[in-house]
């Protein structure tokens, strides 16, 4: 593959975000359509059984769903790119104000959990990718497969039979009270955090392991080695940088993974998060709410996608330079 | 002389004890060049670690001592050896580009091999190293990536590399395979003037004894793990005394002295499948009873030879067989290329006004270095690659860009063999499958394409019992025989061949060549032969083209091109080529 110039670097970055821009159009879109072609509409699930006709329309050229499709998504498009996000149907609130809790308990969450997960995953990726086949790595490996085959919420039912039920030492679920931040109470983040980490760790550190090995038996490395190159040395200048790439990768992806599949482990702990209140705001056909957290968490990916891109493009002097 | 090197009674085994390398004894001078010659599967490698008291996963150094300058690796601690390699005993090995750290830049490459030995590190002795072998010392390059560098480049940044720290010894592990002809001259050349200023010493593998034979002042010759020949480079190349070394010079293609190739039967046994006895002996003419029955020892023939066989007074001189004479044709030409040009993205041009004409019944040859176009010239010729303007006929009819726009008759007259055979047969079909697989392409029956399949195999002389094998099971030499069978089931009239002994040992790509040559005349064969090597050239084409980034430089018939080149390029070349004898 051609690499680019330091001049095309700045070229190269604005056209990722670009993509990205038109990605999110895109999604918008889709969230839109999707959520017109759910079953019912918002003003029949206000109503519910009362509804008449009379007041079914009334109620719909009050929510203005009587006007055209295309006229509401772009008056929600309007409104989302102005930072509103509309009107909960069901709790009568400011989409924003509603989720804004929540998606910052969910962040929360997240950025703890992916805090201890780099470097644990980069150290046992490490250590099992130098010794491949030595005991570490196949203990680790039966580990990680065990971690990759049993879902999150087996392991999140598990470690609360043990860590709650059983020992008594947290709380099972994680009532935090509404407004306040989560790190104010962290007994309740250990075993949704525990959970996750779990099962982040089993896909991440089979990647970097891999990543690693790689490194570790390539010519470059034995070259280093017939040098009289340090063993620690070795590692870092020879097979970290060059394991990097895949790391990078791996932990956008584990990251992704986080924001979007943290809705079982909300469920799980009741933690008080974006995933739940989207599964509560779809089974309330709270149309707003489910909107502004379907684009909320698509965003999120699409935005540390385009950080991977960029930070891959930094640290692999390949892509970075022209041949 | 003091020995900058020695190796005694050296054992390489595998972890289940099969040796890989048995009782190698080696010595190299300060100030001199010894080559390690052999072919794929002969130890060369193993040995050139094992002088840096290293051995990859799966083998271990059972036995043996390993003298660097009066220092025995073999008892020292590892962190003791790390403080040895690189500093005292270096290697060069034989792929830059996976050689050099890719993350890493040029001068960084320096400053961490002299950090580790403790040596100073400042801009000016990076430099020094890098203006030792004629690279640039400027900041600029030292900050290039090794990505950046050109593959001479990356070679010499690896040669300043295992010079940095002033060793006492260099094993350079095939430095100069994959560079062209005239960067493997300067090369060569460097490591000459290198061992000149210096006391120096350099234990060179190859597997080529053209290129060895222009800078070794010893030669040691390995066959299956064993040093079967050891003695200096002149008398030994002039007469050789075991029939292994005498099979390889007769295999050795030479542009200056062309003469009839001869392969040797049959292929090196692998580790833990090597024969008692001598281990050459299934492969060679003079073995007798006694040979199988016990290793013949390693015995002096005079004071400064040494050779492995009982039956060295009767190993002939070198073969000097003359060529058939080349086919002088002027007949109408058969396949005729008119003005073709090809151009890939970011203005690299792979052909420009290339025209030429292919009689029937000759061989023609497109040598050139990696770059010059002559693979692509050859893929549009076959229909692979639509050229962006051009002509290409055959017999005086048309023939259309891609393969699918050609006559099922047109494909047949016209087939390809490609460089790696591996690459180019299907991995889960038994061998006689894929060369019946053209016959059934064209319409013919199952039993049929089969029969004819059978009938090809036994003519590109595949042992009969590995027809029903899969590609997995057999050599290079051996693919390469069946990829030829499945070229020829058809009965073409042209045969591409691109590069199809590249990737061979030599004594394999002689028979493969002498298996061309002998085709060739029973078929009445047209050949359009792709190579870089004008040695090979020079044993199997009539005519030859000279190619040089896309563009045809010369064109003759190789006699005349090869000892009086009309251009300036041709000459640099032909000089530049490896010769045993020059």
């Amino acid at each position: 593959m051609a690499g680019v110039g330091r001049h095309s670097l700045r070229g190269l970055i604005a056209r990722r975000i670009a993509i990205t821009v038109g990605l999110l159009w895109i999604i918008s879109l889709l969230v839109f359509a999707a959520t017109q072609v759910l079953p019912g509409d918002t003003a029949s699930a206000i109503l519910g059984k009362t509804a008449t006709p009379e007041s079914l329309a009334q109620l719909r050229a009050q929510l203005g769903l009587d006007r055209p499709v295309t006229e509401q998504y772009l008056d929600w498009l309007g409104g989302v790119v102005s930072g509103d996000l509309g009107r909960s149907l069901a709790a009568g609130l400011p989409v924003g104000e509603l989720i804004g809790d929540r998606v910052g308990a969910t962040l929360v969450l997240a950025a703890v959990t992916l805090v201890l997960l780099v470097p644990i995953a980069l150290a046992l990726g490490v250590l099992s990718g130098m010794r491949r086949d030595g005991k570490l790595d196949q203990l680790v490996s039966w580990l990680t497969l065990a971690g990759v085959a049993v879902p999150e919420f087996v392991t999140g039912t598990l470690l609360a039979l043990l860590l709650a039920t059983w020992l008594g030492w947290l709380p099972a679920v994680s009532l935090i009270p509404p407004g306040e931040s989560p790190l104010a109470h962290p007994q309740f983040m250990v075993l949704p955090v525990l959970t996750l980490l779990v099962a982040g760790l089993a896909s991440t550190v089979r990647l970097v392991r891999v990543g690693v090995a790689e490194a570790a038996e390539s010519g470059y490395t034995e070259m280093a080695r017939l040098s009289g190159i340090s063993e620690r040395r070795v590692v870092r200048r020879w097979v970290l940088p060059n394991a990097l790439a895949a790391g990078v990768q791996v932990i956008a992806l584990t990251a992704q993974w986080l924001v979007g599949g943290i809705v079982i482990v909300e469920m799980v702990f009741q933690y008080p998060g974006v995933g739940q209140t989207l599964v509560q705001s779809v089974q309330s056909q709270d149309i707003p709410v489910v909107q502004a957290v379907a684009l909320i968490i698509a965003a999120i990916y699409v935005l540390l996608n385009l950080l991977a891109d960029v930070a891959l493009v930094l640290l692999v002097p390949k892509l970075r330079t022209r041949r | 002389m003091s020995d900058a090197l020695r190796i005694e009674g050296l054992c390489v085994t595998t972890a289940g004890g099969e040796p890989i390398v048995d009782d190698v004894a080696l010595r190299v001078g300060g100030g001199e060049i010894v080559a390690l010659v052999g072919e794929s599967g002969s130890g060369k490698t193993t040995c050139g670690l094992a002088a840096l008291g290293f051995a990859r996963d799966g083998a271990r150094i059972a036995a043996g001592s390993i003298h660097v300058g009066g220092r025995e690796l073999l008892t020292l601690q590892e962190r003791e050896l790390r403080g040895v390699r690189g500093r005292h005993v270096s290697y060069v090995s034989q792929n830059p580009d996976a050689a050099l750290n890719p993350a890493m830049r040029v001068g960084d490459h320096l400053r961490e091999l002299l950090r580790a030995h403790g040596q100073p590190r400042t801009d000016a002795v990076v430099a020094g190293a890098l203006e030792r072998v004629h690279l640039p010392g400027e900041r600029a390059f030292q900050r290039r990536y090794p990505h950046q560098l050109s593959g001479g480049q990356q070679q010499r940044l690896a040669i300043a590399l295992a010079l940095a720290c002033g060793p006492t010894v260099a094993v350079m592990d095939e430095p100069t395979t994959g560079l062209d002809v005239v960067t493997q001259a300067r090369i060569l050349d460097e490591v000459k003037r290198l061992r000149d200023e210096s006391d120096l010493g350099v234990l060179y593998i190859s597997h080529d004894l053209a290129a060895v034979s222009s800078i070794a002042d010893r030669i040691v010759v390995m066959y299956a793990g064993r040093i079967v020949e050891d003695g200096p480079a002149a008398p030994l190349l002039a007469r050789p005394r075991h029939p292994y070394t005498r099979g390889l010079l007769a295999s050795v293609p030479d542009h200056r002295a062309p003469r009839r190739l001869r392969g040797i039967a049959g292929a090196v046994a692998a580790v833990g499948e090597r024969p008692a006895g001598c281990s050459f002996a299934p492969r060679c003419e003079l073995a007798t009873d006694a040979c199988r029955a016990a290793v013949p020892p390693l015995r002096a023939v005079d004071a400064t030879r040494s050779v492995r066989c009982i039956h060295t007074a009767e190993v002939p001189p070198p073969p000097a067989e003359p060529l058939p004479a080349r086919a002088q044709i002027d007949g109408a030409a058969m396949l005729e290329v008119r003005d073709l040009h090809v151009a890939f993205g970011e203005g690299v041009v792979a052909a420009e006004h290339v025209s030429f004409a292919v009689a029937r019944g000759e061989c023609l040859a497109l040598v050139g270095e990696s770059g010059s176009g002559k693979t692509t010239i050859a893929r549009c010729v076959a229909g692979l690659h639509a050229p962006d303007r051009g002509a290409i006929a055959l017999d005086g009819a048309p023939l259309a860009a891609l393969a699918r726009g050609r006559t099922r008759e047109q494909r047949r007259r016209l087939q390809i063999v490609f460089q790696n055979p591996f690459a180019s047969l299907n991995p889960r079909e038994r061998v006689v499958d894929g060369v019946a697989r053209p016959l059934r392409e064209l319409g013919g029956s199952r039993a049929d394409a089969l029969r004819a399949a059978h009938e090809m195999l036994e003519r590109v002389r595949l042992p009969r019992g590995l027809a029903a094998s899969r590609p997995a099971e057999l050599s290079g030499g051996e693919l390469q025989r069946v990829a030829i069978a499945r070229g020829l089931v058809v009965d073409p009239e042209l045969l591409l061949c691109d590069e199809i002994t590249s990737a061979l040992d030599v004594s394999v790509q002689a028979a493969v060549l002498d298996l061309l040559g002998e085709l060739r005349a029973e078929l009445g064969l047209t050949l359009l032969f792709i190579t870089h090597d004008l040695g090979v050239v020079a044993a199997i084409a009539d005519r030859v083209l000279v190619l040089r980034d896309g563009c045809v430089v010369e064109q003759g018939g190789v006699d005349a091109v090869v000892t009086a080149p009309a251009e300036q390029y041709t000459r640099t070349l032909v000089a530049a080529a490896p010769s045993v004898g020059g």
